[in-house]
């Protein structure tokens, strides 16, 4: 079993400023599956990302990828990071460079590739995307929706074995998140191992095989979908559930 | 999809052209529009008028009128250093070029050593800052009065002598902290976000350097380089206190021959008429820029 996870976290502290962001947190995400993070803003959700990706130090506990402890300082950070994905809230385009630029500067410059093996591979990854015909625009001729599946192609192109989708639908309008949510649906159709922040209630529910509901910094539930929000054990859990319910974000 | 918002902007502006006849309201604050307009182009021009008139007035009706004019404002001696300046302007400019693109590059290399980081680097930025910070303070014609006579005085073997090397030298030294500071105010405009996307692709952080900070940076400061081309500009001219023979320096050699004072006047407008454009230009680089930066871009 633990052969076939992909990621383990075992009691990860995280403080910034003596104040304690993550406490205790501790899950693992097996192979070809999604673990959705859940949880109020200021959970520490984002935190939790940033650190898995190296991003940000931890103070204590640890982070395995395959296996291998990734927060010992002896391991090699660059080649970490290789192996993981990342796209955020804010899509972090670079501007200067066209899109096709944007997806080819990993698979280039960190893992050799010519140039043109990278760019058939973006195209051929664009195209699946519906976005060939955007290659060479600049990102900030592009929409919100355009812009993220964009950046989640430059996250594909290394081939990760892992991806972190850090609320990727945050800052989009609704028929936007539609756009980007389905390229993740197609994602776990293909068996990516990803682990995704989100306040899309139902589409966590739909997509995800774990869900964990962090608050204050602790994982304070986690299981399967169904048991999480269709028969929460936690009174907090129940509560930010009704919330959200509230909100119109999910069916109750 | 955004294609389609795209698409449909696009007809309703197609509509406008094909149907669209101005109404009578618009029509009129066109008119009235027009009529504020034509009166502040009259007020102005009234008004720089009315300052040049007070100006000439009072210049022309000073005690030493007479006497000033024929010591700064001598047509003869103008036309007599004219050619003598410009001949002296090719050497500024030769200066300017070579010392622009050694600063260029001695500017950006501090910039970038100032942001290494990790133990080895210690000396490095520790280095660079002290240049920085001792050619930022010192000024310019102390370097160039220490570089010009100081270092011939060492009588170092296969170390140049000749006064024009040398000042251009003391140019580069200082105008290279200048712009180093330029350069390290851009790199710091540039949001750490791009860095954490380029090290979260597995960058290094030369890497990151290199394709995604460097290029953003450069772009954003080049208006403020050009305003340092500009005073680097002005600044060759004194060079001349080596001995070297620029626009500045060949109108000295006129006045001390005449007693006029007019070949300076020469150098001086000479100059001016040579920063114009560039400063201009940098104006309208600016402008450019933040338009853009305007519309959300940054390309």
């Amino acid at each position: 079993m633990s052969g076939a996870d992909v990621l383990r976290l075992e009691s990860v502290r995280k403080t910034f400023g003596g104040q304690v962001v993550l406490r205790d947190v501790g899950f693992t995400v097996p192979e070809h599956s999604v673990t959705a993070l859940i949880g109020a803003s200021g959970s520490g959700k984002s935190t939790l990302m940033r650190c898995v990706n190296l991003l940000e130090g931890i103070d204590d506990g640890a982070i395995f990828l395959d296996g291998a402890e990734i927060t010992d300082p002896r391991a090699d950070q660059d080649a970490v990071r290789r192996r993981i994905g990342v796209v955020f809230q804010s899509y972090n385009l670079f501007p200067h460079m066209t899109v096709l630029e944007n997806i080819t500067l990993a698979p280039r410059r960190v893992h050799g590739r010519g140039r043109a093996e990278a760019e058939t591979r973006a195209l051929e990854l664009l195209d699946r995307l519906g976005l060939a015909a955007k290659a060479k625009e600049y990102p900030d001729r592009l929409s919100g929706g355009q812009q993220q599946r964009v950046a989640i192609v430059r996250a594909l192109a290394t081939g990760p074995r892992l991806l972190l989708l850090d609320e990727i639908t945050a800052a989009l309008d609704p028929v936007l998140v539609g756009e980007v949510l389905s390229v993740v649906r197609d994602l776990k159709e293909q068996g990516m191992t990803m682990v995704l922040s989100t306040h899309e209630m139902g589409f966590a529910r739909e997509v995800a095989d774990q869900v964990c509901f962090l608050d204050g910094g602790v994982v304070l539930e986690q299981g399967p979908p169904e048991q999480v929000f269709g028969d929460p054990r936690e009174e907090r859990t129940r509560r930010f559930l009704s919330r959200v319910v509230a909100s119109g974000r999910l069916q109750g | 999809m955004s294609g389609d918002t795209a698409a449909t902007g696009a007809v309703v502006v197609k509509g406008d052209d094909d149907a669209y006849r101005p109404s009578e309201r618009r029509l009129a604050h066109e008119a009235y529009r027009r009529g504020r307009a034509r009166r502040s182009a009259l007020i102005a021009a009234g008004s720089a008028l009315a300052t040049a008139v007070a100006l000439y007035l009072l210049v022309v009706n000073s005690p030493g009128w007479e006497v000033t004019r024929k010591t700064f404002f001598n047509a003869d001696y103008a036309r007599q250093a004219l050619p003598e300046v410009l001949k002296g302007l090719r050497l500024n400019l030769e200066l300017m070029l070579g010392c622009g693109a050694l600063i260029l590059v001695f500017g950006l290399l501090l910039a970038v050593l100032r942001t290494l980081r990790g133990p080895v680097f210690l000396p490095v930025r520790l280095l660079a800052t002290v240049y920085v910070d001792f050619f930022l303070g010192l000024p310019m014609i102390i370097c160039l009065l220490v570089m010009i006579t100081g270092v011939p005085a060492l009588r170092l073997s296969g170390v140049t002598t000749d006064p024009l090397l040398l000042g251009g030298a003391a140019l580069v030294l200082t105008y290279s902290a200048y712009v180093s500071e330029v350069f390290r105010s851009g790199i710091e405009s540039v949001h750490p976000s791009q860095r954490a996307a380029a090290r979260s692709l597995g960058l290094t952080n030369a890497q990151a350097m290199r394709y995604v900070v460097l290029p953003q940076a450069v772009r954003r400061v080049v208006p403020p380089l050009l305003n340092n081309l500009v005073s680097l500009q002005k600044d060759t001219g004194l060079v001349s206190i080596g001995g070297a023979i620029d626009a500045v320096y060949a109108a000295k050699i006129i006045a001390a021959r005449s007693f006029n004072f007019t070949p300076y006047l020469v150098a001086g407008l000479v100059f001016i008429v040579l920063t114009i454009p560039l400063t201009r230009f940098a104006d309208w680089l600016t402008a450019r820029t933040n338009r853009r930066q305007f519309q959300g871009g940054a390309v």
